[in-house]
């Protein structure tokens, strides 16, 4: 074994567990708070996980970038694929990470909360749908009376 | 207990996915995965379509159409954040003027960060970058002086024309490709000679619809989630 391929492998258990880490933290961070904006971050930690994981696909040992300044290229090169999927995903979460955004923005706008639980509360107290109350609030089940809400949101 | 019952369930169903992600990366091997098709890719991009940046000639040449989708859903998302954030009253400007250091800062970067932008937008089919890259420079450049200063409104209007024209372009540089009896998107003007600003065809023409198109959606976008919105 030369020194390039322990060298190779020892990266390549490095920038996967990297990779499973921020997906599963990026999940984590989607479940459990339950503050809006913690929630996309979460959305974006995945994101940069599953690029993480795309780019150390390509790898190659020993190779250069692709770009073939020099006219021809003099060794091997790392796989060029992955790079512009991971161009393009890269380019579509920020736009999804924008829209999302924008959405929380709204919320908190027409809620006065981020708090994505409250929000299902008012939202159950507004429609007098029971489907839309979290289950697990303890105290906090009674719904918020509609006159209050009302001047909640002026 | 029963306010901790989500998070034991998702740590249980996260150390589910955690084996079993490591379990599928575990077979496989790093630096010998086997895809043939980047190799390929690698060995012909630069005598097919004369862009010495390898990514570059696979987004735009070999991948042109999926690009384009990429720019139409940056497109959707962008209008889509904007028709979210319009309405509601949301046009008055918030927040008062930054600093003194972060104005003039500001107004320093702005030429550099447009020279930057572009310098990297029409050098993509040659050196690492690209009109992606650089169109979020370019949106960066005008997006520090309204950050600096909340009270100037980004002009919408020209923003949304850029943007128009620039999508468009790229549709008509793919479709001029028709009439020579090609494909969507062929690259045009043949190779040129590698490694010189004016050369892998249609590419940079390409990258440069894409880098402005980028740079003023990005910028709308950036003005209307800091609180812009309900402007245009």
């Amino acid at each position: 074994m030369t020194d390039a391929m322990l060298l190779a492998e020892a990266l390549g258990d490095v920038l996967y567990t990297g990779a499973i880490g921020l997906i599963l933290l990026g999940l984590y961070a989607m479940v459990v708070p339950r503050h809006l904006v913690r929630i996309v971050l979460g959305l974006l930690l995945v994101q940069s996980g599953v690029n993480l994981f795309l780019v150390a696909v390509g790898y190659r040992p020993e190779a250069a970038a692709p770009i073939l300044l020099g006219g021809q290229a003099i060794g091997p090169v790392v796989d060029p694929l992955p790079q512009a999927l991971v161009l393009t995903a890269i380019v579509i979460g920020v736009g999804v990470l924008a829209l999302a955004l924008a959405l929380v923005v709204r919320v908190k706008d027409v809620h006065g909360t981020l708090d994505s639980r409250e929000v299902a509360e008012r939202m159950a107290a507004e429609t007098g749908d029971s489907r839309l109350m979290p289950e697990t609030a303890p105290g906090r089940g009674a719904a918020v009376p509609a006159r209050e809400m009302l001047e909640d949101r002026s | 207990m029963k306010g901790y019952g989500r998070a034991v369930a998702a740590t249980i169903f996260l150390i589910g996915l955690g084996t079993l992600l490591a379990a599928l990366f575990a077979a496989l091997p790093f630096g010998q995965a086997p895809m043939q098709v980047g190799q390929a890719t690698a060995v012909v991009a630069l005598p097919e379509t004369g862009a010495t940046n390898i990514v570059s000639a696979i987004l735009l040449a070999y991948r042109g159409l999926d690009t384009l989708g990429e720019v139409t859903i940056l497109f959707v998302a962008a209008t889509a954040a904007g028709m979210v954030l319009s309405g509601a009253g949301r046009g008055e400007a918030q927040g008062a003027p930054a600093g003194f250091i972060l104005r003039v800062a500001s107004g320093l970067l702005f030429p550099f960060l447009l020279a930057l932008g572009a310098f990297i937008v029409v050098h993509g089919h040659l050196t690492p970058g690209g009109g992606f890259q650089g169109g979020a420079i370019l949106a960066a450049a005008f997006f520090i002086p309204l950050l600096a200063n909340p009270a100037s409104p980004l002009n919408h209007t020209v923003a949304m024309v850029i943007e128009g024209v620039s999508g468009a372009a790229f549709i008509a540089i793919g479709a001029a490709a028709l009439f020579g009896g090609e494909a969507f998107l062929t690259p045009l003007f043949g190779t040129g000679t590698p490694g010189e600003l004016f050369s892998a065809g249609s590419l940079p023409l390409l990258y440069l619809a894409v880098g402005l198109k980028v740079g003023s959606e990005l910028a709308g976008l950036m003005a209307r989630v800091a609180g812009e919105g309900g402007r245009a």
